[in-house]
């Protein structure tokens, strides 16, 4: 028992109180909610929530389903892993199409070189939460990542529209969540939100927690366009003067092939991986396409109902 | 020394706040090439000459129109030493609220003064509300000294007016630095500007200081949920809040009052002997008890006060004023029950802490109340245990959150108090006894001994020492004193409340 509980070698204190505050998190949501789900992408930050969910409720099971809002732009391997993980922690896995919302007719797919469904994914998403009845969809997301996210609750309100108003965010204190709201409304829940991709990356080691292949460095076609490497697939269409080559990569956030942007590394384990972002000069959202629309893209985004 | 630090930072865009923080993010190397490059950008096309670190903080959009903060923003770095939570916070008056928002998690203040206007109210009233939350650790960061000729006469004239302040208040510990935020004299290296200065500079003050201990109460762990994997098992999953447990402890239930010992714990999923203050835990008891989320499990010999009227300093963060008569919900630890405002004792100045009398409250003004709930709560003085003595209010019909408050004094006896604490004793005939014992171990599922008058003492003892030998099954409701009719009250009071959410 006292050896099962003792922290591995690189374990920080404050990772501990890290994963405590959030397993805090995590049981008040499900404590407050209905009908919570774990909003799960199959990226790492998602990966480490739901691993932290497991731990809330045990030795009882998982106390919540894994919703994936699926693009039909992902990566294979983020695919099986998903699969795969979900049998591990014994979780119900619910996944929605985006293909099924363009062939509805409830968005329109967006043309040209540049083409992404990442925005299509908020429609899919909110008639999902409006079809499960989700009173709480809890996400990855991290204060570190974007400045938007910086300011956002830990327990966020979403209205009737599923929008978030970033001047009408109702105080958090203390640890103490108000999750009340009106029939129609939800809430996005966010354990993770004090911890950055460093903490996130520590956890993970510290824990041995299982990852897509896709983290580690790789051989794969990529494209260079707008400084960032994209990954060749069927998905993207070549520009003039774009000519796939063979580099060796690895991605530091999983999300839609066709915006995600790998960076060259030679980093295949954990510890690698470690050294490899303490040294980063780039922050990892760097890298999204998405993000660098504008410079307020992300609190745009964000009101609208995005993750 | 914990690795984790949390601090709260408050003031506008003129103190410097947003460039200290910028400051330290950019020369602690925690700001990232493409946020740089992001800065750069947004910083010249507002057609500024340098570069505005106070960008890197500002995050809403009508925050960087207006150029102010608005709003609570978290930022993240860390040292080799330590890593940092900052709660950024607006420091004019009407974001007071925000003010106490990102003060109510941290550990340490860092109040900034702009050395050439000296000490002005918004300074102070950082101060009162860091010393009103119970911070006990300020940092005075007296700012723009390049602007004073890093005058040290300057610093310590604003030491002095301060020092005194803080001394007032009761603060236990304040260290004042003088620095410049947009050069980066004292922030993370030792500037060369102030030679008369002794201290230590900002960043190696904060990774090195420690926060004085606070009394803090016994054994508290608020429950959350109930886990319950298969018949044979019933955890209650809560944060322990103070104190700590260890398998065999006996331990109290508040609400029913009744007590146990610990059978099993679960510590972030994994199975260990003990539970500290902090962590996230599952305690599975020897008894089968009734307890639910809104519960809370405690320490036998040190328990909160159980309490249905209480003094409370709140800070209103509502639209809509506080008036004495209005029924809200409080939200304290994992319990949610309606309140009234019994009374509004007095306003708070927000600058000197000074009552003054007021009708009612508005938003960002502080105030001193008495609030009636209708069902008990278990609660410990705030400076005891600021967990199990804070609390939010909200406006039942629109359901946001109006006030904080921090409890300063309780009405309600210690039910769960270590004498006498496990009996019952009436005003009434034997048959009476036997009839109670019968309803309750109907009630309870458990078996009551009854004992006489003359009895009584050696039960009182034996429960005193944590010995529930003598009532089997752990059963009863602690120190009922009364009648008959005020016992059933009060029994079917506590045994009617503890839905919580």
């Amino acid at each position: 028992m006292i050896a099962e509980a003792a922290p591995a070698p690189i374990r920080t204190a404050y990772l501990d109180e890290l994963e405590s505050e959030a397993i805090h998190t995590l049981r008040e949501a499900a404590g407050q909610f209905e009908r919570p789900v774990i909003l799960f992408s199959g990226g790492k930050d998602s990966i480490v929530l739901s691993w932290l969910a497991r731990k809330a409720f045990a030795p009882g099971p998982i106390a919540f389903p894994l919703l994936h809002i699926d693009t039909g732009h992902n990566f294979p391997e983020a695919l099986s892993f998903r699969d795969r993980f979900a049998v591990e922690l014994g979780a119900r896995l619910e996944v929605r199409y985006v293909q099924d919302s363009i062939d509805q007719g409830r968005v329109v797919e967006e043309t040209g070189p540049y083409a992404s469904r990442n925005a299509l994914q908020t429609v899919t998403l909110l008639d999902a939460i409006a079809e499960l009845r989700v009173d709480a969809a809890l996400g990855g997301a991290r204060r570190d990542e974007e400045k938007a996210r910086a300011k956002e609750r830990v327990f966020s309100h979403r209205d009737v529209f599923g929008q978030w108003d970033p001047k009408n965010q109702r105080p958090e204190l203390w640890h103490l969540y108000n999750g009340l709201h009106r029939p129609g409304e939800h809430f996005r829940v966010f354990p993770l939100s004090n911890w950055t991709e460093f903490d996130i990356w520590q956890y993970i080691a510290a824990e041995n927690i299982p990852l897509p292949e896709l983290y580690f460095s790789h051989d794969r076609p990529v494209i260079e366009r707008g400084g960032t490497l994209l990954a060749y697939s069927d998905l993207i269409t070549l520009l003039p003067g774009e000519t796939p080559e063979v580099r060796r990569v690895r991605f530091r956030t999983v999300g839609d092939a066709t915006i995600t942007g790998a960076i060259p590394s030679d980093a295949s384990t954990l510890p690698q991986i470690l050294a490899e972002v303490v040294a980063a000069r780039t922050t990892e959202r760097s890298g999204r396409a998405d993000d660098q629309r504008s410079d307020a893209a992300m609190e745009d985004r964000k009101r609208e109902g995005y993750f | 020394m914990s690795g984790l630090l949390r601090l709260a930072t408050a003031g506008s865009v003129d103190d410097g706040k947003s460039s200290l923080i910028g400051r330290l993010l950019y020369d602690s190397k925690s700001i990232m090439e493409d946020q740089m490059r992001s800065i750069e950008r947004a910083s010249r096309s507002r057609g500024s000459d340098g570069l505005e670190l106070a960008l890197l903080t500002d995050g809403l959009r009508a925050e960087r129109e207006q150029n102010i903060t608005i709003d609570v923003a978290y930022r993240y770095f860390s040292t080799a030493k330590r890593k940092f939570i900052v709660a950024d916070t607006p420091g004019h008056l009407q974001y007071t609220r925000n003010m106490v928002t990102g003060t109510s998690t941290a550990d340490l203040s860092v109040v900034l003064v702009d050395a050439r206007k000296g000490v002005l109210s918004q300074s102070r009233r950082h101060v009162a509300i860091s010393s009103l939350l119970g911070i006990r650790q300020i940092v005075v960061a007296v700012n723009k000294m390049d602007l004073v000729g890093f005058s040290e006469d300057v610093f310590r004239g604003i030491e002095r007016e301060l020092r005194d302040f803080t001394e007032r208040l009761g603060v236990p510990r304040v260290e004042f630095i003088p620095i410049s935020a947009l050069l980066g004299d004292n922030v993370v290296d030792r500037s060369s500007n102030m030679g008369w200065y002794e201290g230590r500079p900002m960043l190696e003050f904060l990774e090195q200081v420690e926060i004085p201990e606070r009394a803090v109460s016994g054994f508290r762990l608020p429950v959350q949920l109930v886990i319950r994997p298969h018949q044979d098992y019933r955890g209650f999953a809560g944060r322990v809040e103070s104190g700590a447990i260890r398998v065999g402890d006996p331990v109290g239930v508040a609400i029913s009052g009744l007590t146990s010992r610990v059978a099993s714990i679960h510590v972030a999923g994994a199975v260990a002997q003990e539970a500290k203050a902090g962590q996230a835990a599952v305690v599975e008891l020897e008894h089968e008890i009734d307890a639910s989320r809104g519960d809370m499990l405690v320490s036998p010999a040190d328990p909160p006060a159980r309490t249905d009227r209480f003094e409370a300093v709140v800070c209103w963060l509502g639209d809509r004023p506080l008036k004495t008569g209005r029924n809200y919900a409080i939200l304290h630890t994992t319990r949610r029950v309606a309140v009234i405002v019994e009374r509004l004792v007095s306003q708070i100045d927000v600058d000197t802490l000074e009552p003054r009398p007021a009708n009612e409250l508005n938003t960002n003004d502080l105030g001193r109340v008495v609030l009636r709930s209708a069902s008990p709560l278990f609660v410990d003085p705030y400076d005891e245990n600021p967990s199990t003595g804070s609390f939010v209010l909200v406006d039942p019909g629109t359901n946001a959150t109006v006030a904080a408050g921090m409890i300063e004094q309780s009405f309600g006896d210690r039910v769960l108090g270590s004498e006498a604490n496990r009996t019952i004793s009436f005003a009434g005939t034997a048959d009476e006894a036997h009839r109670l014992a019968k309803e309750l171990r109907e009630t309870y599922g458990h078996s009551v001994l009854v004992l006489d008058a003359g009895h009584a003492e050696a039960g009182r003892q034996a429960a005193a020492q944590g010995f529930v030998v003598l009532f089997t099954g752990g059963v009863v409701p602690g120190a009922l004193v009364g009648d008959r009719e005020d016992l059933w009250r009060t029994l079917r009071y506590s045994e009617g409340d503890g839905d919580g959410i």
